[in-house]
């Protein structure tokens, strides 16, 4: 049987998907995550209409920031512990393409579904309506930066018992330019200002993480395997 | 851990067993050799090439079988090694080559039962599957027997002497007697016999 | 490259430098804090709170000096696997924390006199905060792991890819900070600092380097018998 490299990757994509959302997966408890942590804010900040719309996008930024990393840990950990890293090094794919292709897996599993929610968190926030496109679309832009960046984060703690909290100490400080210029786009749309260059920047930072992502997390999980 | 004036070679139709007490780095010559650990000094070659880690010629040569089962719980039989081949190749498994290697170890009838039910013997089976299922001509099997009945050490061996009589090669951890044929080293010999001294690190 | 891996040399290279080191310290800082608490200037609208500048500014760039040590250390380390460089990023992270944190801590007590407020999420304080983390979070890979190789390695990616962010946390932070309030952008630097406090600045400047130097040989030294003591203790169990 010839090897078919293409046929690897989106077989592993394929695998990811299916894993996340069967028992045990993480693709449910994000969503959930993300849906339940956004309707605190009503009630830690008050339901006033104008606050909610000011903070609305920040919010939903911020949650769903945190909802993509409680799903991080598990990304290679899985794999770590039953031994099937052993297999995915393996792969006539090579593991950075293999940390590629499980990257967008979980982008299309768990992320994707909060970037759909999210209009309906934006009514709940009282999001004005002009942001609302710039809001999924700066989600759509920055999020994968967020899988790419966690799955470096994910790849260096895969070997760390409980390595969620370590995890978000490394991970976090990284999203800062993410999140400044997802918000700072959302923000410019809704106070009717031209939001276009917060969203090249978002658009950069994405092909930033795409261009390191993939290479850092396949050398960090090869420490793993020593 | 370090390993001292090791040499050896395997060659197509050649066994070789690794043989020492635990602790004295079977499965960590087999990682090496898979490419899992680096090679910080001496060399490594299949045929005229180096062989280094994450290469693709690599991969393309072995079939490695280590402690943990690399088996999804959530999955059948079936399906893992379906996920197995197109990680591997890109492609899926016939039918009927699923069904054959199942019946060497006695798992025909739970080939469509997920993983998570199965006993921990039944899951090292599944795990040996991987080298009736997968073309390669390099083995690399740490503790096959472990748990395994006579009648399954037996299919073992059998399915070990196809793939040598294939051309096939196999370099094999373990401390028990198998019933295939092969060389064997002793990893004692290679124990590092200098202690580290005031000038290193 | 492996040359330099010899400890027992390090050690006499270090043996040599520290009371150099130590003598540059006792004098700069001497000097320094006399130039800086009774010599210069008060200035003429912040009055003798300024003086605050004198250990925030040479702080904080001490505390950029130390990550580029520890990416420097990274970098030798990932490429060469050099082991002495491993040690290196550990001893000089948490040098740089502190840095970080005083130069956080000076800048909040500065910063109450002179604007009203310890805190204010301006682009330089919110980088460096940022910075803070990034210490943070490879001090904490060096910790998580038991194989010190392992989380040694591990750390130093952590440490390149923070490289990578400083510029972008930087430059966002200051992009994102004018957006919402233009007017309030606080300068440190510029031409209307004086000659009189450019020189005890200089001065503590030299006082903080030959301070890192020093601790940094230090902890060192002691990396290199930790390491020495694992190393027999591994080849007891094991022999």
């Amino acid at each position: 049987m010839s090897t078919s490299l293409s046929g690897i990757f989106f077989g592993v994509i394929k695998r990811d998907i299916r894993l996340a959302w069967s028992q045990g997966g993480t693709g449910t408890m994000a969503l959930s995550f993300f849906l339940i942590a956004v309707t605190l804010f009503p009630f830690g900040v008050g339901p006033e209409p104008q606050v909610l719309a000011r903070i609305a996008p920040g919010v939903i930024w911020v949650v769903a920031l945190l909802a993509c990393l409680i799903s991080l840990d598990r990304l290679y950990q899985a794999d770590f512990e039953d031994g099937s890293l052993d297999d995915l090094a393996l792969s006539p794919l090579g593991l950075t393409g293999v940390a590629a292709a499980k990257i967008a897996a979980h982008w299309i599993s768990t992320v994707l579904p909060l970037v759909v929610a999210s209009p309906l968190l934006g009514i709940l926030m009282n999001l004005p309506e002009e942001a609302y496109g710039t809001m999924v679309f700066s989600l759509l832009l920055g999020t994968p930066a967020l899988s790419l960046i966690g799955s470096m984060g994910a790849a260096l703690t895969v070997s760390v018992r409980r390595g969620g909290v370590l995890l978000s100490l490394l991970v976090l400080p990284l999203y800062v330019p993410t999140l400044i210029f997802a918000v700072g786009a959302v923000d410019a749309s809704a106070g009717h200002v031209d939001a276009s260059q917060p969203l090249a920047l978002l658009g950069a930072s994405s092909l930033l993480a795409l261009a390191i992502g993939p290479f850092v997390s396949a050398q960090a999980l090869r420490l793993s395997l020593e | 851990m370090v390993f001292e004036k090791l040499f050896f070679e395997v060659n197509p139709g050649e066994l070789l067993f690794l043989r020492g007490r635990n602790g004295s780095g079977k499965s960590t010559l087999l990682r090496v050799v898979a490419g899992f650990l680096p090679v910080r000094a001496g060399t490594l070659t299949y045929g005229e090439e180096a062989w280094g880690r994450g290469d693709a010629a690599l991969s393309e040569a072995l079939v490695y079988a280590g402690h943990d089962n690399a088996l999804k719980p959530v999955l059948t039989l079936r399906e893992n090694l379906q996920e197995l081949s197109r990680l591997m190749t890109g492609g899926l498994l016939a039918e009927n080559r699923i069904a054959e290697a199942a019946e060497i170890f006695n798992l025909g009838r739970l080939l469509d039962q997920p993983v998570r039910y199965f006993s921990s013997g039944q899951r090292h089976r599944s795990n040996l599957m991987r080298f009736a299922c997968l073309d390669r001509p390099l083995w690399l099997m740490d503790e096959p027997t472990v748990g395994l009945d006579a009648e399954n050490r037996q299919a073992l061996a059998s399915l070990m002497k196809n793939h040598l009589a294939a051309g096939g090669m196999i370099l094999a951890a373990t401390h028990d007697p198998i019933g295939a044929e092969g060389r064997e080293i002793d990893m004692r010999d290679f124990q590092p016999t200098a202690t580290l001294g005031e000038e290193w690190l | 490259m492996h040359k330099f891996a010899n400890p027992a040399q390090f050690n006499r290279l270090a043996d040599r430098i520290l009371p150099w080191a130590k003598a540059i310290l006792a004098a700069t800082l001497l000097y320094g804090l006399y130039l800086a608490l009774f010599d210069s200037p008060p200035d003429r609208q912040q009055g003798e709170s300024v003086r605050i500048m004198y250990v925030h500014v040479p702080a904080a760039w001490m505390a950029m000096f130390c990550y580029m040590v520890v990416a420097g250390a990274s970098f030798t380390e990932i490429v060469w696997r050099h082991p002495l460089a491993l040690l290196a990023g550990k001893a000089a992270a948490p040098i740089g924390a502190t840095f970080t944190a005083l130069a956080l801590i000076t800048g909040a007590l500065w910063g109450k006199p002179t604007w009203g407020t310890y805190w204010q999420w301006d682009g330089r304080m919110t980088s460096v905060l940022v910075l803070f983390f990034l210490y943070l979070g490879y001090m904490a890979i060096w910790r998580s792991m038991d194989e010190e190789e392992k989380a040694g390695r591990a750390a130093s990616i952590l440490a390149l890819v923070g490289v990578i962010n400083i510029p972008i946390i930087k430059f966002s932070v200051e992009w994102w900070n004018t957006l919402h309030q233009p007017a309030s952008v606080f300068r440190l630097d510029g031409p209307t600092i004086d000659g009189n406090m450019l020189w005890p600045l200089f001065t503590m400047a030299i006082a903080f380097k030959a301070y890192f130097v020093i601790v940094f040989l230090y902890r060192m030294k002691l990396e290199i018998n930790r390491r020495k003591i694992s190393v027999l203790r591994m080849s007891q169990v094991n022999g």
